[in-house]
């Protein structure tokens, strides 16, 4: 929008919320943020200095399950990262789709694949798992060691079953 | 009345598996819902277990149609987390791939706008000109497809000074069959008929949605990965960013055709101005970080982020291809549009829906029979020789006279 260094402007006007700031280089910098002002800081990134987001990542780390925020300040050439940890074993975070369309999908994959609730997401459902995915199986996590759980044989010959000779009998 | 029009998870008109949920009441589109990973092959848990140089050619096998921007991509988070410069002369084979990649991509796309239009001349066209890239790719590289010319801290082969020439040369009868689409594209009153006004966006719903590359540029956002962020040789090459204002399916048209004929003129400056010297910068070891990758593919940016532990293989690698980027202004795109429409807009911003599942597809097409490894190897170097033949008798030809 113009030619302010966003992380200064967010310095200023979240004096507590900001960590740590690991400049990288003149155009990667990351930026430690409090995971309850997340809502706030990423709106006020997105709304006031006009950045645009890029995506979001998770990983799991020692200290809990970190996503990051990547945004991208074009006219600048600057990305700038926003990092937040939320304590495991269950990640819990605000969801920032009520103020970013672009985050919605991003923020269901996340769900799916490591197990993130995000709070506030106006249509918190299955995106990237098929409907047959049990529940608080998480794919992407470290703990998940390729062993994917579909069903079991005898499991979808008795649905196959059911569904073919539904109303027969 | 309200009515659910499935489109997918498979379609005759759609490639690749997806899912769209058109609502509609009579002929208007009222809402629209969006079901993907029917095909989703985990390729990021992959790569945790794959080291860095492996790494390049699994996420060369995210895409087929723009094999080599996440390879870039991922490379440039590599070295960002390494801190290594590439020669200059690995910038600018870099380049020139990329570009030849782009210019190919785009032809790809008008043919199927044509064809989901109706109108097979475009599409036989422009796919009939695209071999003249693809050929150019496999004297290259060897490969019509998913090139393996990216390694970390470089390019894997050299593009010979002998090669220039033939490259120029098929620039050189490119570039008026371009200039050629550009006016029958604009000129048809079919085609305007058919694209213009035809899932419009405006700049604030580009921005607000996230989109990414031609289909933000089309509705008047000004941003393009090789200039904002620099990579490869862009930055010593002239070019300009080619920007509309329309956001309907006609100015991203407009915009693509317009961009081969900027390729093309990086491509030219690319050739004048390569360098002589090494194509690969070792990376002795990878230390523990962070690092991002961004490239601007022909269908947006491509953005690679890696964080490392210090081992041979990324501990986390997360992939974000342009399709995702663009599929959300979906939402602002069609409501109200007729049903007739609906392809056209799904195909406008040129998917890759396999980008967005991170899968391998392959796809034989012509014969149904069984093709092992050494059999695909001897059909790509009996093209390669024909290709290299007919080059030789070109040569002595030109000689001669």
């Amino acid at each position: 929008m113009n030619n302010v260094d966003p992380v200064k402007a967010l310095q200023v006007r979240f004096p507590k919320g900001i960590g740590d700031v690991e400049e990288r280089s003149v155009s990667r910098v990351y930026v430690g943020v409090d995971a309850g002002m997340i809502r706030d800081i990423a709106g006020f990134m997105f709304n006031n200095l006009g950045a645009r987001l890029i995506i979001m990542t998770a990983l799991e780390t020692r200290a809990g399950m970190e996503i990051l925020y990547h945004f991208s300040f074009d006219q600048l050439g600057k990305i700038v990262s926003l990092r937040v940890v939320v304590p495991m074993p269950e990640p819990r975070i605000d969801s920032i789709t009520p103020l970013i369309d672009g985050a919605e999908y991003i923020e269901r994959e996340i769900r799916d694949l490591f197990g993130v609730e995000f709070t506030g997401h106006p249509n918190p459902t299955r995106f990237l798992l098929g409907d047959d995915w049990p529940e608080g199986v998480y794919p992407y996590r470290k703990e998940h060691r390729g062993k994917y759980p579909y069903r079991t044989e005898e499991e979808t010959a008795a649905m196959r079953d059911q569904i073919l000779h539904k109303g027969t009998k | 009345m309200r009515t659910t029009i499935p489109v997918g998870p498979y379609h005759p008109l759609i490639e690749e598996p997806e899912l769209f949920r058109v609502v509609v009441e009579g002929e208007r589109v009222v809402d629209i819902d969006w079901r993907t990973s029917y095909m989703h092959r985990g390729i990021e848990k992959i790569a945790e277990s794959k080291t860095y140089d492996q790494v390049t050619f699994l996420v060369e096998r995210i895409c087929g149609i723009c094999s080599t921007s996440h390879p870039i991509a991922f490379c440039n988070a590599v070295e960002d987390l390494a801190g290594v410069e590439i020669p200059d002369r690995a910038k600018y084979i870099r380049c020139i791939v990329a570009e030849l990649e782009r210019v190919h991509s785009h032809l790809l796309w008008l043919g199927l706008a044509g064809h989901y239009i109706g109108y097979h001349t475009i599409w036989m066209w422009s796919w009939k000109y695209r071999e003249l890239v693809c050929d150019l790719f496999e004297r290259i590289s060897g490969n019509r497809q998913s090139y393996a010319m990216i390694r970390p801290g470089g390019v894997r082969q050299d593009i010979k000074p002998s090669e220039y020439k033939g490259i120029v040369a098929a620039l050189d009868e490119l570039e008026p069959k371009i200039n050629m689409f550009i006016g029958a594209v604009l000129d048809d009153p079919v085609i305007l008929a058919r694209l213009r006004g035809v899932g419009k966006m405006s700049r604030e719903d580009a921005m607000k949605r996230c989109t990414v590359g031609p289909v933000a540029r089309s509705a008047g956002v000004d941003i393009d990965i090789r200039r904002d962020f620099p990579y490869a040789a862009y930055d010593s090459v002239d070019w300009k960013v080619i920007t509309q204002s329309g956001g309907d399916v006609m100015s991203m048209a407009v915009v693509r055709l317009l961009e081969c004929l900027e390729s093309v003129k990086i491509l030219r400056q690319c050739i004048d101005q390569i360098p002589e010297g090494p194509i690969v910068e070792e990376i002795p070891e990878v230390p523990v970080g962070e690092g991002i990758g961004v490239e601007e593919a022909p269908r947006g940016e491509c953005f690679h982020y890696i964080r490392s532990d210090g081992t041979n293989s990324p501990y986390r690698l997360k992939v974000r291809a342009p399709t995702y980027a663009n599929l959300p202004s979906f939402r602002s795109r069609f409501i109200g549009e007729r049903v007739a429409d609906i392809m056209i807009i799904l195909a406008s911003i040129d998917p890759c829906y396999c980008c967005t599942n991170r899968v391998v597809r392959i796809d034989d097409g012509t014969s149904v029979r069984a093709l092992d490894e050494k059999g695909l190897l001897e059909l790509s170097w009996q093209r390669t020789r024909e290709l290299d033949s007919q080059h030789a008798h070109l040569s002595r030809r030109l000689l001669e006279l």
